[in-house]
């Protein structure tokens, strides 16, 4: 499975996998994809090897590029005297609270916009204007509304998840088979149950798109905000020892924030497959 | 006694502001689908609607089931007006309309539970129209697992568990191959025989609507109207072999014979107005 990059145009993400696939054909991509792993992990290996080498042979400063082992050494350490647990802790809280405000916000609004033309034609140019608005550039706002304090990180990663929910939300809307809104008329639903038994089943796989984004998208700006203003967080980390010239610790930070990308990248897809197992032809029930 | 009386039902589309069709060499904003349709449907009859294409057999259907306004005249049930979906309707669809997201089961059960059934009674119920149609032991399928035949078995299952008095069925086995439909057709007369629910069923097979009826409908080209009502006594139950009989074919005869010209007029409608088609 390769990594969904984040998207910034207006196109919206979508699941990737199509339902007409046939179930040997999935089991062959499983193993292709093994394969790849396989195909890529010398690379990966000598490029560590490299990071090891050439600060001990002198190719590189020592200073700045500390050999793999003593970056380690240091992220060991660090993962001991509880520095790296108490900072990923504080930046992953900051990171879900804004994701899961703007999920709160999100999924109701871009219902609202999917479904009701005048709302989204009303609401549309606003939402546009604001979601190309870095909000990097809105960090000075958030710190001067809210305080240095906890309430602007969570504004930063809310406003940096939000757009992808929101979009891909109101794509999800109008992507319902009218054929099925038609039959859930015809059997008698009430317009909540449309809602809730319909649409929302409906576009939960535009959603679970949308969220694989935003959560990426919260966790790059939490680091973000972070460096730029903050006592704590693996963004402070990295930028505190870059400061001190702790280059062993700044690397263990850099590690860490990608491993923590790459376990977040993984429990998505797993999730998106669960959340929509209906898609594919498999035997086994996602309920 | 009267199940559905049709009474007077007009049908005009508007076109979008800047949309125009040929009618008749002239250009309209509007396009009239049905044109004063009369029809009176008994309980616990089976009617087939047929009629060339863009006579408004669908969409007559539509108003029968409450999901499209008449621009004119009125749809009862039995005596009551039909301004919305009514509980007492249920509703076939060729394309089967299922939740590709839930079960076949749960498929069925979704009927019920917008009805507000219990839990217990929704599985009880949706397993036994499974197993009428014969597909005990796919209740956790879900439709893409499902042959096309299986998943409008589950269609129709799903809309007779809400013990409808009247079943709209809109050319349900159009898309299916030729075997499948004959034996889905047999097997729908034999469920039907058994619960006496009153159909109207839109088909554009002659053959088809012979073998199921009790009576045709055939609606004339564009705008639809009751063109002719033709009475099918052939003795049930029926079984496939009925096709061949010389009582079949002179049915057969007899709906061509209403049909030919409408079909005619219809392929000159529409190849006057490329404007509609496009």
């Amino acid at each position: 499975m390769a990594f969904v990059t984040d998207k910034s145009g207006f196109v919206p993400a979508v699941a990737p996998r199509s339902r007409d696939k046939a179930a040997p054909a999935r089991r062959k991509s499983r193993r292709l994809h093994l394969g790849t792993f396989g195909y890529g992990l010398p690379l990966l290996i000598i490029f560590f090897v490299f990071w090891e080498i050439a600060p001990r042979l002198g190719w590189l400063s020592p200073l700045f590029f500390p050999p793999l082992s003593e970056v380690l050494t240091a992220w060991y350490a660090m993962l001991l005297d509880g520095t790296l647990s108490a900072n990923i802790g504080i930046s992953l809280q900051r990171a879900f609270i804004g994701f899961a405000l703007a999920l709160v916000v999100a999924i109701p609004l871009g219902f609202l916009m999917g479904r009701y033309s005048t709302f989204e034609k009303v609401s549309d140019l606003l939402v546009q204007t604001l979601r190309n608005t870095s909000q990097f550039a809105l960090l000075p706002v958030f710190i001067l509304l809210l305080g240095i304090g906890e309430a602007s990180k969570i504004a930063i990663t809310f406003y940096s998840s939000i757009f992808f929910l929101l979009i891909n939300t109101i794509a999800g809307v109008k992507s319902v088979d009218p054929l099925l809104l038609k039959a859930a008329r015809s059997m008698g639903t009430s317009d909540l149950d449309l809602f809730r038994k319909v649409i929302l089943p409906a576009s939960i796989p535009h959603i679970v798109a949308g969220a694989r984004l935003a959560v990426k998208s919260s966790i790059f700006a939490v680091i973000g905000a972070e460096m730029l203003a903050a006592k704590s967080g693996l963004g402070y980390l990295i930028q505190n020892s870059q400061l001190m010239m702790e280059t062993a610790d700044m690397y263990a930070g850099i590690l860490t924030m990608t491993f923590i990308g790459l376990i977040v990248n993984y429990l998505l897809v797993w999730f998106e497959r669960w959340a929509t197992g209906w898609k594919s032809p498999s035997e086994s029930s996602p309920h | 006694m009267d199940r559905i009386t049709v009474t007077d039902v007009h049908k005009t589309f508007q076109l979008k502001p800047g949309q125009f069709v040929t009618i008749d060499g002239q250009p309209s904003d509007s396009v009239t689908v049905l044109d004063g349709v009369d029809l009176t449907i008994r309980k616990g009859e089976f009617i087939t609607l047929v009629g060339p294409s863009g006579s408004g057999k669908s969409v007559l259907l539509d108003i029968i089931g409450g999901l499209t306004q008449a621009t004119r005249g009125t749809v009862e049930i039995d005596g009551k007006v039909i301004t919305k979906p009514d509980p007492k309707t249920g509703y076939v669809f060729q394309q089967y309309a299922l939740f590709p997201w839930r079960t076949a089961l749960a498929n069925i059960e979704y009927a019920l539970e917008v009805r507000g059934a219990t839990k217990r009674e929704r599985t009880d119920k949706a397993r036994y129209f499974l197993s009428l149609f014969g597909l005990s032991g796919f209740e956790d399928r879900f439709p893409n697992q499902l042959s096309g035949g299986m998943q409008q078995r589950v269609a129709i299952a799903r809309a007779l568990a809400a013990d409808p008095e009247v079943l709209l069925m809109d050319e349900p086995f159009a898309a299916l191959d030729a075997q499948t439909r004959e034996i889905l057709q047999s097997e729908l007369l034999r469920i039907w025989e058994k619960i006496n629910t009153t159909v109207v069923f839109v088909t554009h097979s002659i053959d088809e609507a012979i073998y199921l009826a009790d009576r045709i409908v055939v609606m004339t080209a564009r705008p639809g109207r009751v063109k002719e009502i033709i009475d099918i006594d052939l003795p049930r139950p029926r079984d496939g072999d009925i096709r061949s009989s010389t009582e079949f074919n002179g049915h057969r005869g007899r709906v061509w014979e209403a049909l030919r010209d409408e079909v005619n007029k219809a392929q000159k409608d529409w190849a006057l107005s490329p404007a509609y088609a496009a």
